[in-house]
């Protein structure tokens, strides 16, 4: 039986499984800490259905949450600190494909090297907000 | 349990389900309709709306594993046409509830050889780049606009799932040059015919040109882009149809994962949708593929074509105005 899983799909598989299990793990934990009031949000939870009806610009404006990744700096707040398994988890492809990097270049596997670094610089760029943020 | 009781539970159960959805989303568009806009007095309880969107986004799940579609797809037409959140926050956390999905199935569908990685990364790059720019556009433009391009999008989508057919092994005579020179290739175990088939592809350039599109739709609408990705990959690369859904999947994990950066940095993500609605759907494709067991998958389809329906008719009209 034929199994054409190469040695850095499975080395990708592997990462994936275990970040998308952290990931999806600290979803909920952090998410149970934000519902259960243990620690106090940054915006009321009474008050978030105010803000959803509106578009994302008067959301920011109104509430006064800054975009980006300002939420770093506020981990202290139930609400924000949901934003660290989300942010895990956008991040973890970044990290599957810098790890089968070392082994498509001892390949000499030109093609892909060039294609997955610049995958990963598409990524930072995207990850880092330097395209902007803050809404329409 | 008798054949014949088994045999009309295949034909009552996907009934019951439209109903529970037909019954949530009324119940939903009556209380949205009383409710807003949000007056102090008329709020529910904080979790009132999450609830909703756990349950809905289970109903979601169940639906989107029998009917052979990514939950992304159901959830921003849905959500954003029946419950009362703004269609930039149902983008985002449509694209996040897609990445989610991708990254559960990702692992799995790479260890067996299905999703193929070479195949993969030139696709994903383009259509990574462009669901940035798809993103950037979707969150710059009036919401109308949005609203209407998605529910043209959404009845678009309707008509391809009506007409696409689908190639279990396509006949490719010759690989491309760029396919070659990139080494996409492959060759996978189908346990149907307890042989292994060996695939190639053709029409490289073309498809990766059509990836420019499902990018730029995917991160504009956050919809996910597997009802897209498949027929490029099964009807025009020429892969199999196995290779080409498992593939798609996988895609996916890295096309929503640069749009969803752009909307998680504009602030278009809030926790208290984006994890009912993941949690939701997880759970209900996890129950989906076990009543996919006891049910006609082809019954479901048509039921969700027509949820589809209703729901880009009503998302083309609430951006022209009229609904």
């Amino acid at each position: 039986m034929a199994n054409q899983a190469t040695e850095e799909q499975l080395l990708y598989a592997n990462i994936l499984n275990k970040g998308m299990l952290v990931g999806l793990l600290g979803l909920i934990v952090t998410f149970i800490i934000y519902g259960a009031g243990i620690l106090e949000p940054k915006i009321p939870l009474e008050q978030v259905q105010n803000y959803w009806v509106m578009p994302v610009s008067d959301y920011l404006q109104l509430s006064g949450i800054h975009a980006g990744w300002a939420w770093l700096g506020n981990l202290g707040y139930g609400d924000m600190l949901n934003f660290l398994p989300i942010a895990f988890l956008s991040l973890l492809t970044i990290v599957c494909y810098l790890a089968i990097l070392p082994g498509l270049m001892r390949k000499k596997d030109t093609a892909y090297v060039v294609l997955v670094i610049i995958e990963v610089v598409v990524l930072v760029v995207a990850a880092s907000g330097l395209l902007g943020s803050g809404g329409h | 349990m008798s054949k014949k009781f088994l045999s009309t539970l295949r034909y009552i159960f996907p009934l019951i389900l439209f109903s529970l959805l037909f019954i949530t989303a009324t119940t939903v568009c009556a209380t949205t309709e009383a409710a807003a806009p949000v007056e102090a007095g008329t709020q529910h309880a904080w979790w009132y709306w999450p609830l909703i969107l756990l349950i809905l986004s289970f109903v979601l799940g169940v639906f989107a594993v029998m009917a052979g579609v990514g939950g992304g797809v159901l959830y921003v037409p849905i959500v954003s046409g029946f419950l009362p959140f703004h269609l930039d926050f149902v983008r985002g956390a449509g694209l996040i509830v897609a990445l989610a999905g991708a990254l559960a199935a990702g692992p799995g569908l790479l260890k067996k050889g299905m999703a193929d990685l070479r195949l993969a990364i030139p696709m994903a790059l383009i259509a990574s780049t462009c669901a940035i720019i798809g993103a950037m556009i979707g969150l710059a433009l009036p919401t109308n606009i949005v609203q209407t391009l998605l529910g043209a999008t959404i009845l678009g989508i309707v008509v391809i799932m009506i007409k696409a057919k689908k190639s279990e092994y396509p006949e490719v005579p010759k690989p491309d040059a760029l396919s070659q020179s990139l080494r996409i290739m492959g060759v996978y175990h189908e346990p149907t015919l307890n042989k292994d088939v060996n695939w190639q592809i053709h029409r490289t350039p073309i498809g990766l040109g059509l990836f420019v599109i499902i990018g730029v739709m995917a991160g504009m609408f956050g919809l996910g882009a597997g009802w897209a990705n498949v027929p490029v990959l099964n009807l025009l690369l020429g892969a199999p149809i196995k290779i080409s859904v498992a593939t798609s999947k996988f895609l996916l994990s890295i096309t929503d994962t640069s749009a969803a950066w752009i909307y998680l940095n504009n602030g278009a993500v809030l926790p208290l949708m984006v994890v009912p609605s993941v949690v939701g759907i997880m759970l209900g494709s996890f129950i989906g593929v076990k009543v996919l067991a006891i049910t006609k998958p082809a019954v479901i389809r048509i039921l969700v074509i027509a949820v589809l329906g209703i729901a880009g008719l009503k998302a083309l009209l609430k951006g022209l105005g009229i609904g």
